[in-house]
């Protein structure tokens, strides 16, 4: 089942034209990978399918009921400023936020879905604490409980692991595998292709075109896959 | 001291102060958290110059000085902010420009006018006795108003100032919020200038939410104490300016500034 249909979509970045006709679907239960390199327009992509970015031509059309505020995203970087005054707590439980309709306040509901959330990610015990006073791992586990609880069927992330070290890595890419096999749609914008390749149901790879699009084993049998593989294996 | 309160409850123009006061303080530092911590700040500022030109104009005009400003500092801050979402023009810059065309706009009408008994100094700084009877109606309905629009929007406030493109992202209105946020402090500006002045106003916006940072670390403990701050402020400044016969506003400023001061030490002391 399809949820999610690009077709022919450009988007510009700062008057360039960051994605370049690019078309690709997302079916229900996928976890798909982004590559591209630096500046290849990932993160412009990912943005244009939740709404932050203008789309120039072409469509991207959600299918089968999936609705904007049934998603969840984790930024590639939130630059929260120094001394932002707001606990893990807060900071989960808005994620519940886009659920509510005319209602200002959370329900019990939404309160034990952010504990479980927090509980999933081993941050109850911290919830009280300070954002800003977590490392970076802990904050990135913060982001995606918040998304989680904004998500009920698609999870976008950009670049989740970046700057993580490669401990919390490796726990955080066992969470979001998890996830995706409770049955959670995933687009994940990544540099780290191994993973991609080992994890991923479909992968899309991007320089402001479309270059490949399909499963992992395609990937590694196609001229760009050998030439990215190979370049990162030297690298 | 009993005496001095007993001395201070018995003249009704500082009973209204003190109401008109500590309503307009609360929601200037509610409004305040959000306003400091999206870099807003300013904006108040720039409105409230323009609120200066405002008044004038109505008084001028013999019209009921609310009733004018409002509706123009709305108007200027739907300016002002579509000005800092629109990147090619500077919102500080725009502010300044702004500011300055209301402050003299308002300069040239008063001194037009014939008939003003009111000095250029009292708008500038403020004046306890600004207030009547229906002023002080208007300004205690609205700012009942400011606080329950706040209320229903505390959650939305929260996740939009922590972290606008995710709120976005996820199908939260940002660009409604911020309109509200504008239509708020621009309605608490308005009702707390003629008692603050033009120059000080904005301090009831920006020193509460930024004393209670410096101890608090969660944002509904930072919006509950910021009030609370901004209250005590506003009433010590009051009584400050009775005892000693100087300017209401400057009492509240000078206030406020003690207690940033020992916010902060008391943050330093708790740290070792």
């Amino acid at each position: 089942m399809k949820i999610l249909e690009c077709e022919n979509v450009c988007i510009n970045y700062d008057d360039v034209r960051a994605v370049d006709n690019v078309s690709f679907t997302v079916e229900d239960g996928d976890f798909v990978c982004i590559l591209g390199e630096n500046g290849s327009g990932k993160s412009t992509l990912v943005k244009g399918i939740l709404g932050l970015e203008k789309i120039q031509k072409g469509t991207i059309k959600y299918l089968n009921g999936i609705k904007p505020n049934e998603l969840g995203y984790l930024p590639q970087t939130t630059i929260v400023q120094k001394n932002f005054p707001a606990s893990i707590y807060e900071v989960v439980l808005s994620g519940c936020l886009n659920s509510k309709k005319i209602i200002p306040f959370y329900s019990k509901k939404d309160k034990q879905k952010a504990l479980e959330m927090m509980k999933k990610f081993e941050i109850d015990n911290i919830k009280n604490k300070s954002y800003q006073e977590l490392s970076g791992g802990q904050q990135q586990r913060v982001l995606l409980a918040r998304a989680l609880c904004a998500s009920r069927k698609l999870l976008i992330l950009d670049e989740p692991i970046s700057g993580l070290d490669p401990v919390i890595t490796k726990k955080m890419y066992q969470k979001i595998k998890d996830i995706n096999k409770q049955g959670m749609t995933i687009i994940m914008v990544s540099h780290d292709i191994n993973y991609a390749i080992k994890n991923a149901s479909k992968i899309i790879h991007i320089k402001n075109k479309l270059l490949f699009e399909g499963t992992p084993k395609e990937y590694e049998k196609s001229e760009i896959g050998k030439l990215f593989l190979g370049g990162c294996h030297h690298g | 001291m009993v005496n001095l309160f007993e001395e201070i409850f018995t003249y009704e123009f500082m009973i209204r102060a003190l109401i008109v006061g500590s309503l307009v303080a609360l929601c200037a530092a509610l409004l305040g958290v959000s306003l400091v911590l999206k870099k807003y700040s300013m904006i108040g500022d720039g409105l409230s110059h323009v609120a200066f030109g405002a008044l004038s104009i109505a008084l001028a005009l013999n019209v009921a000085p609310l009733y004018i400003a409002i509706p123009v500092v709305i108007i200027a801050a739907f300016i002002l902010l579509h000005i800092s979402q629109n990147s090619k023009i500077k919102s500080d810059a725009a502010i300044g420009l702004i500011s300055t065309v209301s402050i003299a706009i308002g300069v040239i009408t008063i001194s037009l006018s014939k008939g003003i008994n009111t000095d250029i100094n009292s708008y500038m700084f403020g004046n306890i006795l600004a207030m009547n009877q229906s002023d002080i109606i208007l300004s205690v309905i609205l700012s009942l108003f400011v606080l329950v629009i706040f209320i229903l929007f505390y959650n939305k406030m929260f996740a939009i100032t922590f972290d606008e493109d995710f709120a976005k992202a996820t199908g939260i209105k940002a660009n409604r919020f911020k309109i509200v946020l504008s239509i708020l402090t621009a309605i608490t500006i308005v009702i707390g200038m003629r008692m603050m002045g033009t120059m000080l106003i904005s301090s009831l916006i920006i020193f509460p939410s930024l004393t209670a940072m410096r101890v608090c670390k969660t944002f509904k403990s930072v919006v509950i104490t910021s009030g609370i701050i901004s209250v005590i402020c506003l009433f010590f400044g009051v009584i400050l300016s009775y005892v000693y016969s100087v300017p209401t506003g400057a009492c509240i400023v000078v206030t406020n500034a003690i207690m940033l001061v020992l916010f902060s030490i008391t943050k330093k002391t708790i740290k070792i």
